[in-house]
């Protein structure tokens, strides 16, 4: 994104995005990293067991939730959608009681590993560990809007290293038969845990393989916010019009490890980590929008107090929220309450009940 | 009451759950037109045309995994699997993630979806068309799993499968498709799930079966009937909510249990059953908790003759009751 580039248009609005606009899309990015940056404090100080991050996704994850209509649309995410899932509805609050486990937390009531977040009021679908299985339930959702006439357009997200499982070929044929109301977002960062992306993919861009399936196929530069705006826009109005699926990959960064028990500095090299720095989509953003007037200083530092006031409450809160109680763990396993069968003789552990930690590392 | 088919029967619930809820739809392999290799979809295209009838590609972890989320966005679907051997493929959105759905969201998303299945041997399909595949789907919780042996269970308890708001298994044994007929009311009428039957009554062995077991295992009691041997039989009919209930105060009745299913033996599902009737009846047993099922080969071979000694049949099962009923 060049600024001068622009003519003498205001930063954003050849694509349609006011100044509010473009400041509120600048809070989620700024947010969901101050949010993430908290989660590895805690986990380094031993509140909590296990972190995975979506550092460097920001910028792609707001710009690509952002034209989806919230409440209405659907997200199949995946484990680094912390940007997604705030720009979709969920609250701070709502990330970090994932991290905690909580009894409160809406992605799974403690249940899931942090990471796997998902909440019916929001339209983001709960998502599991097997990578790529999401893409079809998007894909079936779509289905459902297109034969209930709903409106709705249904998009799911992972990385590259997800997309060479057989489910993604299985869901994009399928999408792009019935021109389903269907976008598949690919945050490309160029690792699957540890694998490069030249030992994964036989193209450099999966987005070449839409072509395959006879649909749109879009790289953006997953920095630029607006950028992934404007892709993420177009795919959506030709999917609601009836146009069919469209294929985005966003070449993001891993600013992270894959994980926290993961030690990337094993297969990638000081060079490699130190250039990437400029792949932040946050100072990118940030830097555009100064040279712009639209973030002021006084603006700035008012979204500075405003970030760390929320992601301290967030984390104070989910600190104090209780544990789920093992004596409901039998329940949701069916709508009923194993109908017709007896529940399976189940007694507590002798230790359930007592601390845990915060969630003792098993989860 | 009209005689039907098994296959008619479950053609007749498809059709009628279609009719009275929109949202019922049917995706699967060759089930629009063709109206599926067996025909159980037959007519459905005609009358509900294509939004409602979709013929799919040759991928079944699509077919389940998109059913999952075309239930999670509204609608009720129906999927088919054209064999239950072809259902591998959809093992993990089957496993992983219709299974656990409810559960790792707290009930915040449920699937009510219907995956129906052909299944079973004794048809000349060989290794890869005859296959029992109960017993990897009845170990999962979060699925439930239905095995009907009559038309008239098999229409019933479809339509509860498909009103039901969890992902059900149905495996249909495709040798009764045309050799099993039954009385149908035209009516509508529902069966539970986790209700197993006793269709024959007895006092000396309890023999548990489903599916075509469930006959042959009719025929083996009114064989040894003539030896003397009084049989309870008692098909099981939902693997999963299982009626424990039934089968133990059969159990507890007669003192003995055979428990008879065409898979191979090794951890199938009449295993868990074996343990049951063990762990909740030792007290009224005199004799072994047994078992006539099939041998330790990974599949049905094609040969007539090979065919044939794989199956369960009613003469085995017949020595087997001898043999526990002379324990």
């Amino acid at each position: 994104m060049t600024v001068t580039g622009r003519q003498a248009q205001p930063l954003g609005a050849a694509a349609g995005l006011t100044e509010d606009d473009l400041l509120a899309m600048y809070r989620l990015v700024a947010l969901a990293r101050a949010v993430d940056e908290r989660m590895w404090v805690l986990n380094r100080a031993g509140r909590i067991p296990f972190v995975i991050s979506g550092q460097g996704h920001e910028g792609a994850q707001v710009g690509i939730a952002w034209p989806l209509q919230k409440g209405h649309d659907w997200i199949a995410p995946f484990y680094r959608s912390i940007a997604t899932c705030l720009t979709f509805g969920m609250s701070p609050r709502d990330i970090m009681t994932a991290q905690y486990a909580t009894a409160s937390d809406p992605s799974s009531g403690g249940r899931q590993m942090p990471g796997h977040y998902g909440s019916h009021e929001h339209n983001l679908v709960s998502v599991s560990s097997p990578v790529a299985t999401q893409i079809l339930h998007a894909v079936g959702i779509a289905l459902a809007a297109k034969i209930r006439k709903t409106g709705q357009v249904a998009m799911a997200i992972m990385g590259e290293g997800s997309s060479n499982q057989g489910d993604v070929h299985e869901a994009l044929n399928f999408a792009a038969i019935h021109k389903l109301p269907f976008i598949f977002v690919v945050e490309n960062n160029g690792y699957a845990i540890s694998v490069p992306a030249e030992k994964e993919l036989s193209v450099k861009d999966v987005a070449l393989r839409a072509s395959g399936y006879g649909m749109p196929g879009v790289v953006v530069d997953g920095t630029d916010v607006i950028a992934c705006y404007e892709a993420a826009k177009e795919a959506v109005e030709r999917a609601r019009a009836g146009g069919g699926p469209t294929l985005i990959e966003a070449k993001v960064t891993r600013l992270t490890a894959h994980s926290s028990d993961d030690q990337q500095t094993k297969y990638r090299s000081a060079e490699e980590l130190a250039e990437q720095k400029g792949l932040d989509p946050l100072p990118k953003f940030r830097e555009a929008l100064v040279a712009a007037g639209v973030l002021t200083a006084e603006r700035e530092a008012a979204l500075t107090a405003e970030l760390k006031q929320i992601v301290d409450d967030a984390t104070d809160y989910a600190e104090t929220q209780p544990d789920p109680d093992p004596a409901t763990a039998m329940q949701w396993v069916y709508a009923e309450s194993w109908p017709s069968e007896e529940p399976p003789a189940w007694s507590p552990h002798p230790s359930a009940g007592g601390p845990s930690g915060g969630g003792s590392g098993g989860h | 009451m009209p005689t039907r088919t098994f296959i008619e029967a479950i053609r007749d619930g498809l059709a009628e759950e279609m009719r009275r809820d929109e949202a019922v739809i049917v995706l699967g392999e060759d089930v629009g037109k063709k109206g599926g290799v067996f025909l159980a979809t037959d007519g459905l295209w005609g009358e509900f045309g294509d939004d409602r009838v979709i013929d799919t590609p040759l991928t079944e972890s699509m077919i389940v995994g998109a059913s999952i989320g075309a239930a999670v966005n509204g609608l009720r679907p129906i999927a088919e699997i054209q064999f239950a051997d072809f259902i591998h493929p959809a093992f993990n959105q089957l496993v992983s993630e219709a299974a656990r759905m409810r559960y790792r969201s707290n009930n915040g998303y449920g699937v009510p979806m219907v995956v129906r299945a052909p299944y079973g041997g004794g048809v000349h399909g060989a290794l890869y068309h005859s296959q029992s595949v109960e017993a990897f789907f009845t170990h999962v919780p979060g699925l439930k799993v239905v095995i009907p042996s009559t038309p008239f269970d098999a229409k019933g308890l479809l339509k509860t499968s498909i009103r039901d708001e969890d992902p059900v298994l149905f495996f249909e044994h495709k040798k009764m498709y045309r050799s099993v007929r039954g009385n149908v009311p035209e009516d509508d009428y529902t069966v539970p799930l986790g209700k197993a039957q006793v269709t024959h009554p007895g006092t000396r062995v309890t023999v548990v079966a489903y599916g075509l077991m469930a006959h042959y295992a009719l025929e083996a009691a009114d064989r040894v009937e003539e030896d003397g041997i009084s049989v309870e039989v008692v098909d099981v009919r939902t693997l999963r909510p299982l009626d424990k209930a039934t089968i133990l105060e059969s159990v507890r009745k007669t003192g003995k249990c055979l428990v008879v299913y065409e898979d191979n033996r090794f951890g199938g599902y009449g295993a868990e059953i074996c343990a049951m009737v063990a762990e909740e009846a030792f007290d009224f047993l005199d004799g072994p908790v047994s078992r006539v099922a099939g041998p330790e080969v990974p599949g049905v071979p094609y040969n007539h003759a090979l065919e044939d000694w794989f199956m369960v049949d009613p003469e085995k099962i017949a020595a087997g009751i001898r043999k526990l009923a002379a324990y």
